[in-house]
Parts: structure tokens; C-alpha cells; sequence
């Protein structure tokens, strides 16, 4: 909508002037700005593409499959970089996706929020793995009440 | 038939609280009122800690300190946007709601039995269980006939006394069971029965629901009022009281506020009230409506008889109804400067519009400027939309200053977490 145009000058006076178009006709012609969008286009050519206008994209819808049962949580340290999770992340957190083996998660562990992936293993035991080889994994025993939180399904970021 | 859910989060303001804190697992955790005065929520903890709801907290604060009660100021922008996530789930079950406060929400389920092999009673686990799911709120779902039904119902469900898994289901239990359910309960526990109205039942000998219940309708309403024969009749599975699933407009809109601090200036109490001005205007016309009168009240502190006391409530109407902040805050900052004596502690202010009607059938006055005003109400458009963009007070008057050291005391107040980007929880990758 930034783009302005002049306005065409009036038309020439017909011969069968009534009164309102002489009463047009005495205001002054002066060029005027208007945005190219909203004046009519009453002749010519429609533009082809109208028939195929489309919304624009938007990146929330990109991210988000449910927006009632999603939050977002910021990163804090670098032991999920394998996993293309750096610090400074904006994650996109789904509490509505059931949590599996393999899944990018937010747990709440000893008093910590943490985002690791949720590993499964033999005898029932569950892993809290990291990404990052210079970080340990945390086995989490029965004593400890393991809140998996949601399920990391996205994440963005903006660069400056 | 008719059937109506009531489902209602538990603790809800502290369950916010705890859904983003991990250090709180566990922990007794009670939220205060405005400027931190009163216990307005308690976690199921501190509840048995024996933490009475509506406690001041300053009497509370050895206990806290013995039993490591943490305690949160009103963090509204969060429980709004917990509360309208709630609102959005159970409107995926059920399209006809009605919202009847922050936590609970009025379903009508009529019809929707075949919805689940094991009915309604197996439709409110699945509710809950999303509820859980999707946004770590715990709920209770009561079921019943009425209104009030589902209300006693839920009542029942979050007290075990009925029902199980947080549903009772009034539907499934036998007449037997229902009386003898009814027999443990309190009729000061039916919706609509206040301490007062409860106090004069127990003087006719009803003390509970079901004396209530059997009460003579009639009685009751030569006795009390058409309401309370209305719930009277609701108990014994009549409806009376349909969903209201648009809030009906507002006759008066009010705003006022405690300070944090003690307030002795003029100018800034000008601001307090030029600032609850634009809110109440907001609301004003989010509701499509004008106003045809400004009140504006000021008093000091009444629990503190022994200083100087002074209140003052002052009423203008307008010359025509109007929904334009400017105008509105013009009068009642006229109206505050008349009213406004210097020397007194004051510690309340509030603003009140009232006369409301549609802004669509507005009286023109033969003597002041047409009744539409288009430029203003242009501006007013730009200035709500901006707000609702940007946030609330993004743009605002200047009478509602700058500085604002009368606002509210929130020392506790957690991150709003879901609503603002420099709040977003962290997680930690350690």
C-alpha cells in the first residue's frame, strides 16, 4: 500500500453538463496522492492475479499446531546443540503431544526446569539424555518426582 | 431432560503458579489480594496446613516462615490467559458454556450422553483428563439437572463426598443415594445460599440440603424470595436457570484500588483516578456502550480510626452520554478537585460510570454538539486497538502520569510467564 499515484486530471467537460458536474468542475484541480489500492479502477484490464490472492504466510501457524495447549520456554546453556538447541532459543512447547521415546522435552527435575531428550530404557528406567557429549545424562530414580512437562515440537529465534 | 456440568478448577490461582515453578512441587503455596493483604487462594498444602482462606497475611507470616508457605501477589495476566485456555478446552466439548467466574464454566450437556460409551459420568473424565493434559490444570466436573444440581454436584466431586476421579455424576446415583448425600450437606453449601440466608433457614429448622429440598416451595418464597423457591425447586431437578452464554451488558462499570502506599497529594491522586478513568473507559466501550454519568469516590483509611478520616463520593451527570476517555476523565478530575481537601492519609480511590446505555441509541441534546461524534470515536478506536496490541497503557492520557507511586503494592508477584516475552520461562540446558 506504500505506493502513490496521481490521480488522472478530470475528464473534459461533456456538452450535457447538468449542474452538479459544473459545480465538480469549479473545484480546484490540484494533483493529490492516492494509494494505489483503494482507488476503483473503473476500465482496463483487472489485474490477473486477482483471483488468486491468498492470505499471507504466517510463521505462528508454521509453529504452532495447537495454540491453546502451547507455551513457550527460553534456553539456558548448550547441552542440547546436537539437537540444534543453542542458547538463547525460543522453544515451541506442546503439552498436547503425548510424550514417547526419542521426544525433545521440558521436565521439571529437582527442582529444575530442564529441556533434554526423554529416553526410555530397559526395566523401566528413564533418561533424561543430553546433546552435547560434554554434558551427563541424568538417570532419574524413584525417588525422584519427574514432571515431564510438554513436548519440544519447535523453536525460533531472532537475530537482531 | 436437561443437564448441566459445572467444572471448576481446583486451587486454581495457586495451580497457575505451580504449573511454571518446579521449586513449588509439593510446597504449601498460598496467592494474597491486591496491594498483598489477604489470602485469596491456598494450595491443597497449605489448606492442610490450616492456612484460612481470606487470612491477612502479616498474621500469617510466622507460619510461613515454620512451614516454608511460599506466597505470590495476584499475578492476573496469568491466571487470564490459564483461565481463557481453560474457557477454549472445555468449548471444544461443549459449544454452549457459560463462564461463570475465572475457574469455573456452566456446560449444557444435553445430548451429548452418546458422546461416550460410558456417558456423561465417562465425558467428564475425558474433559478432565484433557484438562490435565494440555494445560496442567487439575478440574472437577459435577453433573446434574440444573444448575444448581451441578454446582452441588461439583461441590460433592472436589470433597470426595460423591462421585469419583473428580466427577460425580447426580444422573447415576439412586434417589437412596442421593438422600442420604444429601443429608451430609450443609444447605449454606447450595449456590445462592449465603451466611445470612443460611442463618434464618437454620432458625426454620433447615439445616441441610436435604430439609432443603423437601422445604415447601411456596414458603420459602412468601419467607425469602422468589430466588431462593427458584433454588428449591432447581434442587429437586426443575430448571430454573437457563445458561447465560452472553455476560449481559454492564449497568454500572467500576474501577477502583487500594494504594500501596498512602496517598496526600493532589496531583497524585489526580493520576489514580485518571488512570482507573481509562480503564473503566475501555471497558466502556468494549461493551459498545456510553455513559450518561461520572461518579468518583476518595476516602481514607477506616481501620485506622484514630487518624484523620475524610470520604467524599461525588456525581456528575453529563451533558450528553459519551464513551471518549478524554471527556470522561475531564469531568471526574473536576469533579475530584471539588471533593479534595489536603492533610488526610487518603488510601482509596475509585471511578464509577453509570447511566450506561447502547451507544447505538444515543438522545442528541439540542444545545451541545451532535451525539455522534466520528472524530471521536475514530480516536477511540485507534487508541483501544493500539492498546490491544501493544498492551494496556501502551497509549494512555498524560492525566495518568508517569510515575504512579500510588500503585499497587505486588512484591510477590511471579513472572507473567505466558504473556510477555521478557517473562518466558527459561529451561535450562545444563
Amino acid at each position: 500500500m506504500s505506493e502513490l499515484q496521481l490521480a488522472p486530471p478530470l475528464a473534459p467537460m461533456p456538452c450535457h453538463a447538468v449542474l452538479s458536474d459544473l459545480w465538480a468542475a469549479r473545484l480546484p484541480v490540484l494533483p493529490c496522492l492516492i494509494p494505489l489500492g483503494l482507488s476503483p479502477v473503473a476500465a482496463g484490464f483487472p489485474s490477473p492475479a486477482a483471483d488468486y490472492e491468498d492470505r499471507r504466510l504466517d510463521v505462528s501457524e508454521y509453529l504452532i499446531r495447537n495454540p491453546v495447549s502451547t507455551f513457550f520456554f527460553r534456553v539456558s546453556g548448550d547441552s542440547m546443540v546436537e539437537a540444534e538447541i543453542f542458547d538463547g532459543d525460543m522453544l515451541v512447547v506442546d503439552r498436547s503431544v503425548t510424550p514417547q521415546h526419542g521426544h525433545i522435552v521440558v521436565a521439571f527435575l529437582r527442582g529444575e526446569r530442564l529441556v533434554k531428550r526423554l529416553e526410555k530404557r530397559g526395566g523401566g528406567r528413564v533418561v533424561l539424555c543430553s546433546a552435547n557429549q560434554a554434558y551427563p545424562d541424568f538417570e532419574v530414580s524413584d525417588a525422584d518426582e519427574l514432571v515431564v512437562w510438554g513436548v519440544v515440537v519447535g523453536k525460533f529465534k531472532r537475530l537482531l | 431432560m436437561t443437564v448441566f456440568a459445572l467444572v471448576d478448577a481446583n486451587n486454581f490461582y495457586a495451580s497457575c503458579e505451580k504449573l511454571f515453578d518446579p521449586r513449588l512441587a509439593g510446597k504449601p503455596v498460598v496467592v494474597l489480594s491486591n496491594n498483598d493483604g489477604c489470602v485469596v487462594a491456598r494450595s491443597a498444602e497449605a489448606k492442610a496446613l490450616g492456612v484460612p482462606m481470606g487470612a491477612p497475611w502479616h498474621q500469617l507470616r510466622d507460619l510461613a516462615r515454620r512451614e516454608g508457605i511460599a506466597a505470590f501477589s495476584s499475578n492476573y495476566p496469568l491466571y487470564a490467559c490459564m483461565s481463557n485456555r481453560l474457557v477454549e478446552v472445555l468449548g471444544q466439548f461443549c459449544p454452549r458454556l457459560e463462564v461463570y467466574s475465572i475457574d469455573e464454566s456452566f456446560l449444557d450437556l444435553e445430548g451429548f450422553a452418546l458422546q461416550d460409551p460410558e456417558g456423561l459420568t465417562g465425558y467428564g473424565r475425558k474433559i478432565r483428563r484433557r484438562v490435565r493434559d494440555w494445560l496442567g490444570l487439575h478440574v472437577c466436573v459435577g453433573i446434574g439437572p440444573t444448575k444448581t444440581l451441578a454446582k452441588l454436584a461439583n461441590h460433592c466431586a472436589k470433597k470426595g463426598l460423591a462421585g469419583a476421579d473428580g466427577v460425580c455424576d447426580f444422573a447415576v446415583m439412586t434417589d437412596g443415594e442421593l438422600t442420604s448425600l444429601y443429608h451430609q450437606i450443609s444447605a449454606g453449601e447450595v449456590w445462592g445460599v449465603g451466611r445470612k440466608i443460611a442463618a434464618r433457614l437454620e432458625d426454620m429448622g433447615i439445616k441441610t440440603v436435604r430439609e432443603l429440598h423437601d422445604a415447601d416451595p411456596d414458603t420459602i418464597r412468601a419467607r425469602f424470595s422468589v430466588v431462593l423457591e427458584r433454588t428449591v425447586r432447581e434442587l429437586r431437578g426443575v430448571s430454573c436457570l437457563n445458561l447465560e452464554e452472553m455476560a449481559p451488558a454492564k449497568q454500572q462499570i467500576m474501577s477502583s484500588r487500594s494504594f500501596g502506599q498512602y496517598v496526600y497529594e493532589l496531583a497524585e491522586l489526580r493520576e489514580a483516578v485518571g488512570s482507573y478513568m481509562g480503564k473503566a473507559a475501555e471497558k466502556l466501550r468494549a461493551q459498545h456502550s456510553v455513559a450518561g454519568a461520572v461518579q468518583v469516590h476518595i476516602r481514607t483509611n477506616p481501620f485506622k480510626p484514630k487518624e484523620p478520616q475524610y470520604q467524599r463520593t461525588a456525581t456528575v451527570p453529563l451533558p450528553s452520554p459519551t464513551a471518549d476517555t478524554r471527556e470522561l476523565t475531564a469531568w471526574a478530575l473536576r469533579l475530584l478537585d471539588d471533593m479534595y481537601k489536603p492533610g488526610f492519609a487518603y488510601q482509596k480511590a475509585g471511578v464509577m460510570l453509570c447511566e450506561l446505555r447502547p451507544q447505538s441509541v444515543v438522545q442528541g441534546c439540542l444545545f451541545s454538539a451532535p451525539a455522534v461524534d466520528e472524530q471521536s470515536e475514530a480516536l477511540m478506536r485507534a487508541l483501544d486497538a493500539i492498546n490491544a496490541k501493544w498492551g494496556r497503557g501502551t497509549l494512555r492520557s498524560s492525566a495518568e502520569g508517569i510515575t504512579k507511586t500510588w500503585q499497587m503494592r505486588r512484591g510477590n508477584l511471579s513472572p507473567a510467564y505466558t504473556t510477555s516475552w521478557e517473562d518466558v520461562p527459561c529451561v535450562r540446558a545444563i
